[in-house]
């Protein structure tokens, strides 16, 4: 035995029995009915329609489920035999978002953290960070600083860290949703590495189901009705057949299947509307600028996609473009067709010209609500635009959104699809020729995407330009129009 | 202020070894010592100090002005109204109209101006030359503080620049909306208030998933162990005598110069 395998420890048998939860507050249960058994060492791909509980059954076997006031249990969930909660660091536990999980400052530390919280005698501490880095590949000095990191790398950070409990079964909560490519891959490879090293259980739930078909030998498909829909080998569940259609319809991307959208748009060249040139963006006024001299025309009725590597400052290019941020040099004007009666530099329109000719829907949609009501939040724009607007389009872009039956819910409280297309939906409410959208796509579920690209490419076939910021080569396929490419601080435009 | 200025500079090199206890105690010495009385001689020789430590410290004059320059003002305005509103003592110095300023007067402005700024140095050299996860392990440690506490205190410190980057990101994305700074007073108060409120709700949502992600790592037990030991060394007891030393050598200055004033008395 090598001194590696001698510290692994034993792979976590986890076993479930009708069991079900409720959060404190709700009427219904948020997953119910599951008989579960996993054994030691297997790696299952946890899927389901959303709402169907994954997320759920992940923060039970995690033992973050609490009792009380948080919510009601019925049946049994066990580690080992043992109740999740009493199992401290038995489970380790990955979430989706990058940016929350990193607790302190320098790397070396954050790795500690977990192994200080078991109490791990100090010597044995330093040992596990040394591994556990160099297990999901993080060759960084231990006094790196965590901020300085990719969205992959602090997804490797987070794993590593719960890596430094040794935990006998490993759980990743979409740990690749909010990541590009390179980030994916990185993150994906880091699991299979230490998979192999410890031979821990996994569970991993992501709506990507290519990225994990290969590295999985179980797939379980929770029913959002309660218990399991389907059970076996990736082969058999995600082949053709009842199961697969019943998962594409459930929103989950299925390998080898895509959304059909319709297809390609014939090629955009309508009239031009925004020109840029010699344009030098930066986030801040005193900090480094992200691109330099970028010379792009924006026309009418065609599709701009802006790509590259995260942090290549492709966000501060489309915020510039759409007149929110003040470029570092160069000019940006505005067209007579698109300027109409307002002055040909779009940086001295008021806020309430800019929102009838440039849309910018943000990466968070909650950013961008602003009232108590769908309906209010809707009509916010065309009352900023006139005293007394036509409200005629209002309902037409609820209608076309199906935002209908929610137009007196609280936009916070609506789900996560919903919140995002209330956010195209309040900048279509001022017809604006252009939209900008930042990141459209990420962590949406299959259902959620077609709806999108749908609509985007009716509104390209209305004339509208759509400039979105994006990773996701299907997105850019299915809207079609050019391509500009960000690296290095300059942009290159591909055309098709 | 943005969050830079918050970030320690860490670059003095002798007392950075020194645990933040040490320097900690230091501190409060001096502090107390000063809250004792009100007088310029104490108020000038700890200031005097600390401006004389400041090379030792790596703290340059530019770069603390910069971080502290509001501190300045206000003390500068303090003393002027101060001197402007005291009991009027001794000769008259200055008498223009309403202004009237003589010498007791002036020299309890003097004494405020100086105290404010004496006071406040300690703690800003405390938090510019000691690195905080430096400073939980040894409040956690050393001081035997509750480790929740101080660990939550660190995490909460991380996620204020994360919520500076998020009110600018709120900002462009409201201004997206048709909030614009063309507004009148009312609207702007309005609209910043409505920010506000948006900070507060992601600050939330965000200090939950953090909590979700700490707990998920095993925190909240009753006993943990430290990856870091803070410990204590000859430098530590030598940083402490300094503290002792000025605290003391103000008191001492202030009685002989009979200028002491002490606030109970």
């Amino acid at each position: 035995m090598t001194p590696a395998q001698a510290s692994s420890p034993a792979a976590v048998h986890v076993r479930a029995r009708g069991w079900g939860w409720r959060h404190g507050g709700r009427k219904a249960f948020a997953a119910r009915g599951l008989d579960l058994d996993i054994r030691p060492g297997e790696r299952v791909l946890l899927l389901g329609a959303s709402g169907a509980g994954k997320s759920t059954v992940l923060s039970g076997l995690a033992g973050l489920l609490g009792t009380g006031d948080e919510g009601e249990q019925e049946g049994e969930l066990l580690l080992d035999g043992a109740h999740p909660a009493e199992a401290r660091g038995r489970a380790g536990l990955v979430l989706q978002d990058p940016e929350t999980q990193v607790v302190l400052a320098r790397v070396g530390d954050e790795v500690a953290f977990a192994a200080e919280n078991l109490s791990v005698p100090r010597e044995e501490i330093w040992r596990r960070v040394g591994r556990a880095l160099d297990d999901v590949g993080l060759d960084l000095p231990l006094d790196h600083p965590t901020t300085a990191l990719s969205g992959g790398q602090k997804q490797r950070l987070a794993l590593a860290s719960v890596l430094a409990m040794e935990p006998g079964l490993l759980l990743l909560d979409e740990p690749t949703a909010n990541l590009d490519p390179e980030g994916i891959l990185e993150v994906r490879d880091a699991v299979v590495r230490v998979l192999e090293r410890t031979g821990a259980t996994l569970v991993v739930v992501e709506h990507r189901v290519a990225v994990w078909a290969d590295v999985v030998d179980r797939v379980v498909v929770l029913d959002a009705g309660g218990g399991v829909l389907a059970d076996g080998p990736p082969g058999t569940v995600l082949a053709e057949g009842p199961t697969r259609d019943r998962l594409a319809a459930a929103g989950v991307w299925v390998p080898g299947w895509q959304p059909d959208v319709g297809g390609p748009l014939p090629a955009g060249g309508g009239e031009a509307l925004l020109s840029a040139s010699g344009l030098t963006v930066a986030r801040t006024k005193r900090g480094p600028a992200a691109v330099e001299d970028l010379g792009i025309e924006v026309r009418a009725a065609g599709a701009l996609s802006i790509t590259g590597p995260n942090g290549a400052g492709k966000s501060t290019a489309a915020l510039t473009l759409g007149a929110l941020l003040r470029p570092r040099a160069g000019r940006l004007e505005a067209s007579a067709a698109l300027a109409g009666t307002a002055d040909g530099n779009p940086f001295r329109w008021r806020s309430s010209e800019l929102v009838q000719r440039i849309g910018t829907v943000f990466q968070e949609p909650e950013h961008q609500f602003l009232t108590a009501t769908v309906g209010d939040e809707l009509e916010f724009g065309p009352r900023r635009v006139s005293g007394a607007p036509d409200l005629r389009r209002v309902t037409d872009v609820a209608e076309r959104l199906r935002l209908t039956h929610l137009l007196k819910a609280n936009p916070f409280t609506l789900s996560g699809g919903e919140k995002r297309r209330l956010s195209v939906a309040t900048m279509l409410a001022t017809a604006p020729r252009i939209l900008i959208l930042d990141e459209p796509t990420f962590g949406q579920d299959a259902g959620t995407w077609a709806e999108l690209v749908t609509l985007l490419r009716e509104l390209i076939d209305d004339g509208v330009s759509v400039l979105s910021v994006t990773h996701d080569a299907d997105f850019i396929a299915a809207l079609g129009g050019a391509t500009l490419h960000i690296s290095g601080g300059a942009g290159r435009l591909v055309t098709r | 202020m943005s969050t830079d200025h918050l970030t320690p500079v860490l670059t003095g090199k002798t007392l950075l070894r020194a645990n933040p206890v040490s320097k900690l105690f230091a501190a409060v010495v001096i502090t107390l010592a000063l809250m004792a009385s009100i007088d310029w001689v104490s108020a000038a020789v700890v200031l005097a100090c600390e401006l004389v430590l400041m090379p030792l410290l790596g703290i340059s004059a530019v770069g603390l002005a910069r971080r502290i320059w509001p501190l300045l003002v206000a003390a500068a305005i303090g003393a002027y109204g101060t001197a402007l509103l005291a009991e009027k003592t001794g000769r008259v110095l200055l008498d223009v109209g309403p202004l009237l300023f003589t010498e007791g007067s002036v020299a309890a402005g003097i004494a405020v101006g100086l105290r404010g700024l004496a006071l406040a140095l300690p703690g800003i050299f405390l938090l510019l030359t000691t690195d905080p996860t430096d400073l939980a392990d040894a409040l956690a440690q050393k001081l035997r503080l509750p480790h929740r506490f101080v660990l939550g205190a660190l995490a909460s410190l991380r996620l204020v620049g994360l919520l500076v980057e998020e009110w600018e990101s709120l900002g462009l994305a409201r201004h997206a909306r048709g909030i614009g700074s063309d507004g009148s007073i009312v609207a702007r108060t309005r609209n910043l208030l409505g920010q506000s409120f948006g900070l507060i709700v992601q600050a939330i949502r965000r200090a939950t998933r953090l909590a979700t992600a700490m707990e998920a790592r095993g925190f909240g037990g009753g006993t943990r162990t430290w990856a870091r030991e803070s410990t204590l060394a000859p430098l530590d007891a030598a940083v402490a005598a300094v503290g002792l030393l000025i605290a003391g050598g103000a008191v001492t200055a202030a009685v002989l110069a009979g200028t002491w004033n002490f606030i109970l008395s």
